[in-house]
């Protein structure tokens, strides 16, 4: 049986028309074959990020914020958004956790939904389908690269490079349809045409520009195929909110360490069950351990959603069974009728809503109901934990003994505490 | 350091951090505060970087700094490498919500070494606006040593404990940190000493440091209050009013103090809309004093030779809520009164209701085009700082505590 939802797709590009019309012929200034001769586009490459903390300065995290706020406000003022969500009227939700909720109406189109499959994460790329290499050149904003080496002259914006499919670039679009002010894309190795699926390299380049970007208010979130993903096209999305999410406020568990330095927790007293991962001796590390975990995921066809916080420093890694549970028909009209998607910025507690009484009678109740819904369960949760850590090499007999060993020191008189023998590094200010 | 080398340390305040607690409470106040015996730093969230504008001769002792070194510089000075990260984030989130929070803290001393402490950071309120004036944070230094022997007594049983009223303050829901209390409080294996403790993930104070750290608070926020009564302009530790609509939230000065090109915020619903906000850097560019161009028309930077017409197409402009740039000659107040043909670009820029609330201009020196950024576009960097207002404004939304 195979499992499928009714859905109106997000559009996030101008160019998005309906999926299965293939238009022939172009003139449209895209990234394909028929329009990418002679493209070019500016070439923003970073510099931050093999400093220690102490080490960095703010300002490459200024110069990739005022790069991606420019561009931004040029296509704003151009008119290239389906509308303007500064116009969109936005609360922070009363109660412990400040669930954040939107009403935007102009989000969804009216028109007639598609067939979305939600039975398996990993799907091959179909060049039929919209996908990156049909948007306008307009709604790109600049090429995005990681490594400096061949670069001595400390430079870090290149005007105009050429788009080349030998080179592989990864570009930064908008979004069109913004949830918020400076919702972007960032599309790795855009004309490799890669599937929405994690891969190490691409992980990696997201959670560097999430340590360049140098900014606790501006995130990475992915959605996996299933997670409600509505393009089979490798992307991730970012944008600007000066609030904490909820989920950063939410309180973790330490589960175990990787050899690698790198911690991970569980999420406690918050709806959705999840994975915290921080730390690690460098980037790479962090961002190896989370895209092994994903490949497990994928591979064992779990959808989730990957929120990346705190400027790189943490990542969320939230596994769901939402559109599962809808194509089986078990969720409740109620819940259904707020025709809320929840994909990584509502996993996280910003919730756009497309109704205005949902809006008015928003609460942390109902958010809270919302994603108890979309959680795995706690003995699902366990099972899935147990096939992440075989994954990343741990084994779990060892996770088992130190959850334990938290636990019973939790009960009895005496509080352990883990000193890690921490190298003496000289405090930096 | 040696005593040639600290001499020789320049001062990194402004006259503006200097003069910001003589202004609002009378030249004694300075005194008065030094003869408090305790630790704590005051900050005025309405100057550029929330910078400390007092330090207390307790807080000098402890961090090894001088009174010079400290004044005009952000709390995060104090922040290193092994600072928790939800901590800061903590009292991040407080100062934007205007309310107080208390958290332990690692902090580095001049010398370099951490050491923990218990942080409780009040906001002080003008009575009559309803404002935030200042902030105010008490720093107790944390042993470690009474908690650790009051916990491993006989017959405590340390589940049954409610951990999640120790961590935080007053006027803070309970949000349970269940990880740090319950499984970072104690070292029992571990080094006993101070020496051991920045090792720790989190450190709990005890409870009569807990009392130190309140009757600290009440003591400055006494004192303060005691001389706001002798100036007139009174403060107090309750929000007594709501912050008039004209009033920009301390949070909000705080993120615009971030851009840092000159830029200036008005207010179209007010008559004549006045300026309301204006950067260092409109300052610098123009020559005038922050307290001269608030609650001004911008029509003072026109003159004699200034274009009419370039005037009527920006005020189109605003009645029809558009954006538009122009080039306009202006008159600055610098010393050499001189004119400057200035890039101005503005645009109406929405809060969370969704509603215009300001206009943001953003000023471009024309001479100055090329100087400033090598690589970003001119038009792209004016850009930004319209951007980057816009998330600033639209943000600036609170929870009601």
């Amino acid at each position: 049986m195979l499992l499928k939802i009714k859905r109106v797709p997000t559009v996030v590009s101008n160019y998005q028309k309906d999926e299965t019309v293939e238009e022939g012929g172009c003139g449209r200034n895209c990234l394909s074959k028929c329009c990418i001769d002679g493209a070019t586009l500016p070439l923003y490459t970073c510099k931050n990020l093999n400093k220690s903390i102490g080490e960095k300065s703010e300002a490459p995290g200024k110069f990739l914020e005022s790069l991606v706020l420019g561009e931004w406000e040029d296509r704003f003022q151009r008119g290239l958004f389906r509308y303007d969500v500064t116009a969109c009227e936005t609360k922070v939700i009363p109660g412990k956790y400040g669930f954040i909720a939107q009403l935007n109406e102009g989000r969804h189109l009216k028109k007639r939904p598609t067939e979305f499959r939600v039975d398996k994460v990993l799907q091959p790329f179909d060049g039929n389908k919209f996908n990156f290499t049909k948007v306008g050149q307009e709604e790109l904003l600049f090429q995005f690269e990681a490594s400096n080496d061949d670069n001595d002259s400390g430079i870090q914006l290149f005007p105009s490079i050429p788009l080349e499919a030998d080179d592989s670039p990864s570009v930064v679009a908008i979004n069109v349809s913004p949830i918020e002010y400076g919702h972007v894309l960032l599309i790795p190795r855009v004309l490799d045409c890669l599937p929405q699926r994690i891969d190490h390299k691409s992980l990696l380049l997201a959670l560097q520009m999430a340590t360049e970007a140098a900014n606790p208010y501006f995130r990475l979130g992915y959605n996996s195929l299933g997670a409600f993903a509505t393009i089979n096209h490798l992307h991730f999305q970012a944008y600007y909110l000066a609030m904490q999410f909820p989920i950063e406020k939410a309180s973790s568990l330490k589960i175990t360490s990787t050899n690698d330095g790198v911690k991970i927790s569980k999420l406690l007293n918050y709806p959705v069950r999840g994975l915290l991962f921080e730390g690690g001796n460098s980037i790479k590390d962090l961002s190896d351990t989370v895209s092994d975990a994903s490949v497990c995921l994928q591979n064992n066809n779990i959808p989730f959603n990957i929120l990346i916080s705190d400027s790189g420093r943490q990542i969320f890694l939230l596994p769901q069974c939402y559109a599962e549970k809808q194509a089986l028909g078990e969720v409740c009209s109620e819940l259904l009728d707020t025709q809320v998607n929840p994909a990584v910025w509502e996993m996280s507690g910003h919730m756009v809503l497309k109704r205005k009484d949902d809006y008015e009678e928003a609460s942390e109740a109902k958010a809270w109901r919302l994603l108890a819904e979309v959680s795995l369960s706690e003995e699902r949760f366990k099972e899935v934990n147990t096939m992440i850590f075989e994954a990343i090499g741990l084994s779990s007999h060892e996770v088992a003994e130190e959850e334990e060993e938290e636990q019973t020191s939790m009960n009895s008189g005496f509080i352990r505490v883990h000193c890690p023998s921490v190298k003496e590094e000289e405090a930096c200010i | 350091m040696s005593l040639a080398e600290e001499s020789s340390v320049v001062s990194v305040f402004t006259e503006e951090e200097e003069e910001s607690l003589n202004r609002r409470y009378t030249l004694w106040i300075k005194e008065a505060l030094d003869e408090l015996p305790h630790n704590f730093t005051i900050t005025d969230p309405f100057l550029s970087g929330h910078p400390i504008v007092f330090a207390s001769l307790g807080f000098l002792k402890m961090t090894g700094y001088s009174r010079a070194e400290v004044i005009g510089r952000n709390g995060k000075f104090f922040q290193g490498p092994k600072t928790n990260r939800r901590s800061i984030m903590e009292i991040r989130e407080a100062i934007r919500e205007e309310r107080s929070v208390q958290v332990s803290l690692l902090n580095y001393r001049k010398s370099g070494s951490p050491f923990w402490m218990l942080f409780h950071m009040i906001p002080v309120f003008g009575r009559d606006d309803g404002k935030v004036i200042n902030f105010v944070a008490v720093q107790v230094p944390i042993s470690g040593r009474d908690h650790h022997r009051k916990l491993t007594s006989v017959g405590d049983d340390v589940s049954s404990l409610d951990h999640s009223e120790f961590v935080f303050g007053s006027c803070r829901r309970e949000v349970c940190f269940g990880n740090f209390v319950q499984h970072r409080a104690l070292p029992v294996e571990c080094d006993d000493d101070e020496q051991g403790l920045e090792d720790w993930e989190y450190c709990e104070a005890s409870e009569s440091e807990k009392l130190r750290a309140v009757e600290a608070i009440n003591n400055v926020l006494s004192v303060l209050t005691r001389y706001s009564e002798l100036s007139g302009r009174l403060v107090c530790g309750k929000r007594y009013c709501l912050r008039g609509v004209d009033c920009l939230s301390s949070s909000l000065v705080i993120s615009l103090g971030r851009i840092k090109q000159s830029f200036v915020l008005t207010n179209p619903c007010i008559p004549d809309m006045p300026i309301i906000y204006a950067s260092d850097a409109f300052l610098t560019l123009t020559g005038y004093k922050r307290h001269e161009v608030l609650g001004q028309n911008c029509r003072f930077l026109s003159g004699v030779d200034t274009d009419s017409s370039v005037l009527y197409e920006m005020k189109e402009c605003i009645l029809k809520g558009q954006s538009c740039t122009v080039q306009i000659l202006n008159y600055s107040n610098r010393k050499d009164k001189s004119t400057f043909w200035n890039l101005l670009h503005i645009s109406p820029v929405r809060n969370a209701s969704g509603k215009t609330a300001y206009f943001v201009g953003v000023q471009v020196e024309a001479s100055c085009r090329n100087t400033e950024s090598k690589e970003l576009r001119p038009e792209t960097k004016q850009l930004s700082v319209v951007g980057a207002v816009r998330v600033a404004v639209r943000s600036s939304f609170m929870v009601t505590c």
